[in-house]
């Protein structure tokens, strides 16, 4: 059988084994002791050619309830946005993702500088000083900032909102298991994080406080509150998650103090693509820039004095200070940033604060006609793109058949908060068409 | 800004310029400003460029020949597999019922996605010789941290809380210590003996009842198989350990032997390199995690599993070390895979191992003329040379690495491993011609006579970039990591 990725010829082998001074290829292979050899094939299905491979899996493809087919009102973190065409021409430029980490910057110049270009728009939204080339995700990048936060402080005890993402929590409960830290959550109250609760929590052993803007059920944290509380415990850390769309509307973090931000830049042309590869963005204050987990680029000059971009501070990372390092992290997110970028750039200081808005005004609609229908809307806070609604049903069974009208609705609040029985969270981006919202409503309507 | 720098994205911007097209506000305007007020609405807007969209297209694309990619050229980075990345898991990946599906959408809708990734699971046991796999960690580092977790909630589980200590090669990556760390233990080292393979002696000198597990890549990072793996197994074994496989190399092995068969407990794999993911210049990659029968109650939330026929999230494991990742992992990667294991089968990948291995071999021998080799067995899928001949010289391996540029080559991977003085660590693949390795060895021996006849042209490489070489002291001293507009004055 012949494979279109494997070059050699029979005679280009034979011209090589010679060269070598073998007899033939086994004998490569005499090192591995025969008792460890494996003495079958491998059991895989067989080699299967382009055309029907490719048939076959878009039929399992066809099998999914895609995006571009149904109405989405899912949103908990993951968002069916407008990608602008461009994204995907740029990233499907082999140079771009056929290469790896840029260690050779006379020829990784185009990535360095894409991804310089990055950083300072995670800056720009985030208030920030410093931001990295990129983590996995959100979640995984809200453990490394609380895992920062322990490392700096020397404390071990960390204050996390419940509004937080329920899985970016369960992330940094694993993370803190090997790292020993404690985790106390504190409970919201009208959805948002209870200020009365983080003050009691709140002492000398706290190494961070962690809480989301906008939070998981869309509403805005009462942050300058949180920021008071801070003020007089210097040294703890305020740490928040936030959807970096919204920062393109609401006041950015550092503003209200924080030290760290993190997030998931999802929103800005990447595809849901069932939860990845999506891509976490950190950012940090000066002060923290030694420390920071991950890569990061700087700006420099060549021996001729030409502006150029290199791997820098590496001194933090994993290949350098092995079992000191900062992080473990070594391969990121590169070229998920690098679409984030081109949708940034595509989107503009106008178009990202325009896009933000649209979510806004739109999920402010949704839930205006969901209120005039009939349904409790279940706070009554500053809110981003997201609300709770409250259902008669259980929420499984209302989206199964929500599903049968074309329509993909929102999050199962109870999954992951036993309380929440019935009540959905629902999301509404700028794609809703007030036709679509409208259908939602009236469905909804026909099914509760 | 030089005359000759390149301009940033944000130096072409004007305000006034577009290039979205976002849906039209077809509901009732409201007035935001008013409902949030003050405290929640940002002053300025976050100065992103304004660019049309040929302007956008124009810099990403010139961004993008001022880079260098496999497509590009030969790219023998050693530990990094940059094979060739096949055209047709790009299209799948974009299929739109695979890119465009949520991760919360309920199971009975997203079928086809578990399926894939089930059938995947399946043929990464097979591979491996593990008897399971999840595949939810984002990349090799957090693949060895996820199986280190759970080694150490096997041991826990076992009232076992004296094993704090996880051995690793002198010859380790980076972040195999690291990812110990992360996961709460201390790295301790074992020595190499002569012939680049781990010490056996200084094993049983290390290893003891504080030892959780050893980790290993085989062939090790000098490319060479650890010959003596069922005796190390078998000491560390002996003393309670665990033994971890780091699949970095796995491109070396298929069908010839499994990490199962050869005594390890658990394994990760980097889907990002034997199985095809594009590099993506730095990532994403994907680390799924293999393990024994006896370790996989503590895999990582939620596995996979297939009831009939249908597939589903399993969340209630009540030994599970928990969640490692939010949703399943990188998909979109394991499509890439999947497509790739298809395509080959077991008698292709079997082909791609006896392929890398022919090509680094051939490439060894044909380069130990005249760069010395510290270890003269056959390797496996790469090796390791000294640039300590051409040092006397005055040459360093990193100028043979900017001379490589010159001639058009990404350079191999340099000073990796730690225990090869000015090592240069080689890894061809197999996706490349017999004319490529043939340019490739030319073009060392040629640089190689240039260290003898005229050194200053390699210490002065490279001469064609665009870019010379950077002040990287600077960077790291005065960093600047972010574009700061000129102001006005």
């Amino acid at each position: 059988m012949e494979f279109r990725y494997l070059p050699m010829t029979e005679d280009d082998k034979q011209t090589m084994l010679r060269s070598i001074g073998v007899n033939d290829a086994d004998e490569l292979f005499s090192d591995i002791p025969s008792k460890v050899r494996l003495k079958k094939p491998m059991n895989l299905k067989s080699p299967a050619n382009e055309g029907d491979l490719k048939k076959e899996l878009a039929s399992m493809a066809a099998k999914n309830a895609n995006l571009k087919q149904y109405h989405c009102f899912l949103g908990a973190g993951v968002y069916d946005h407008y990608i602008p065409s461009v994204v995907d021409h740029v990233i499907s430029r082999s140079e771009f993702y056929t290469a790896y980490t840029p260690y050779q910057p006379e020829i990784s110049q185009g990535e360095l500088q894409a991804i310089f270009e990055f950083q300072t728009m995670i800056c720009e939204l985030t208030g920030l000083d410093v931001a990295n080339s990129s983590m996995y995700d959100g979640g995984t990048a809200l453990a490394e900032a609380v895992n920062l936060s322990a490392a700096q402080t020397r404390r071990k005890k960390v204050l996390v909102s419940r509004a937080v993402h329920p899985q970016s929590r369960a992330v940094i409960e694993t993370y803190a298991k090997g790292s020993g830290l404690t985790i106390v959550y504190i409970d919201t109250n009208h959805g948002v994080t209870d200020l009365n609760k983080l003050q009691k929590e709140l002492n000398d052993e706290t190494a961070s406080v962690v809480v989301q803007y906008p939070n998981f059920f869309g509403l805005l944290e009462p942050m300058k509150e949180i920021q008071t509380l801070l003020s007089d415990k210097k040294k703890t850390m305020f740490i928040t998650s936030s959807n970096p769309l919204a920062l393109g509307y609401l006041r950015p973090p550092a503003e209200f103090g924080a030290d760290i931000v993190v997030g998931d830049t999802q929103v800005f042309g990447i595809p849901a693509q069932f939860g990845g590869p999506h891509c976490g963005y950190f950012a940090t204050t000066k002060k923290l820039m030694r420390k920071v987990p991950g890569r990061l680029v700087g700006q420099t000059t060549d021996e001729d004095g030409v502006r150029g971009f290199v791997l820098t501070l590496q001194a933090r990372e994993q290949h350098i200070r092995r079992d000191k390092a900062t992080s473990n992290i070594c391969s990121n997110q590169a070229l998920n940033a690098l679409a984030s970028a081109v949708a940034m750039s595509a989107l503009g200081k106008r178009g990202l604060k325009k896009m933000a808005a649209l979510n806004m005004k739109k999920a402010r609609y949704a839930k205006q006609r969901l209120e005039e229908a009939g349904f409790t809307i279940i706070y009554d806070g500053a809110f981003f793109n997201e609300f709770v609604l409250q259902l008669d049903k259980p929420v499984t069974e209302v989206n199964e058949q929500l599903l049968e009208r074309g329509i993909i609705g929102g999050y199962d609040l109870e999954r992951d908060y036993p309380n929440m029985s019935g009540q959905m969270l629902v999301a509404v981006t700028e794609n809703r068409s007030a036709e679509e919202i409208d259908k939602f409503v009236k469905e909804l309507g026909d099914i509760n | 800004m030089n005359r000759q720098d390149f301009p940033l994205i944000f130096e072409r911007s004007k305000l006034g310029r577009t290039s979205y097209s976002l849906p039209e506000l077809d509901v009732p305007d409201v007035d935001l400003e008013q409902e949030l007020g003050e405290t929640y609405i940002r002053k300025e807007a976050a100065n992103l460029p304004e660019i049309s969209e040929l302007d956008l297209m124009r810099h990403y694309t010139a961004l993008s020949t001022r880079n260098y990619g496999v497509d590009s050229g030969f790219y023998p980075l050693g530990s990094c597999t940059m094979k060739y990345n096949p055209k047709i898991n790009e299209d799948v990946a974009r299929m739109e019922g695979f890119s465009h599906i949520h991760p919360d959408q309920p199971e009975s809708s997203v079928q086809g996605a578990m399926a894939m990734m089930y059938d995947l699971q399946q043929s990464l046991c097979e591979i491996t010789g593990m008897d399971e796999v999840s595949l939810q960690s984002a990349a090799g580092a957090q693949g060895e941290w996820t199986a280190l977790m759970m080694i150490r909630a096997f041991h826990e589980a076992n009232g076992d809380y004296q094993r704090t200590k996880v051995i690793v090669p002198d010859s380790a990556h980076g972040t195999n210590p690291a990812s110990a760390t992360v996961a709460g233990f201390e790295a301790v080292t074992v020595q190499s003996n002569e012939q680049g393979l781990v010490d056996l002696e200084d094993l049983k000198r290390v290893v003891g009842p504080d030892t959780a597990a050893l980790m290993l890549t085989n062939p090790n990072t000098l490319g060479l198989f650890e010959t003596e793996i069922e005796e190390m197994a078998k000491i560390v074994h002996d003393a309670g350990g665990k033994m971890y496989y780091d699949g970095a190399n796995l491109n070396a092995i298929m069908g010839y032997a499994r990490p199962g068969d050869m005594g390890f407990d658990a394994v990760h794999l980097n889907l990002h390199k034997t199985f095809t993911g594009p590099h993506g210049g730095g990532g994403p990659g994907s680390g799924p995690v293999g393990v024994t029968e006896e370790l996989k109650p503590f895999l990582p939330k939620p596995l996979l599993e297939k009831s009939g026929d249908r597939y589903l999230f399993k969340d209630d494991l009540p030994q599970s070390i928990g969640r490692v990742k939010p949703y399943y992992g990188n998909f979109g990667i394991y499509l890439r895979a999947y497509t790739y294991i298809r395509t080959m089968g077991a008698e292709g990948l079997k082909k791609v191992s006896e392929y890398a291995v022919l090509n680094a071999n051939y490439l060894m021998r044909n380069l130990q003329k005249e760069y010395d080799l510290p270890f003269k067995q056959h390797c496996k899928h790469e090796f390791v040379l000294s640039g300590r001949r051409q040092k006397k010289l005055g040459v360093r391996t990193l100028d043979i690495a900017k001379r490589l540029l010159d001639y058009g080559y990404h350079p191999p991977t340099i000073y990796f491993p730690l225990n090869v003085e000015e090592a240069l660590m080689i890894e061809p693949t197999e996706t490349e011609s017999k004319e490529t390795l043939d340019g490739f060895i030319e073009t060392m021996l040629q640089i190689a006579k240039e260290v003898r006849e005229e050194p200053e042209l390699v210490q002065e490489a490279p001469h064609q970039t665009i870019v010379k070489r950077m002040d990287e002291t600077t960077a790291a001293r005065k960093p600047i990591l972010r574009y700061e507009p000129k102001s006005e004055a």
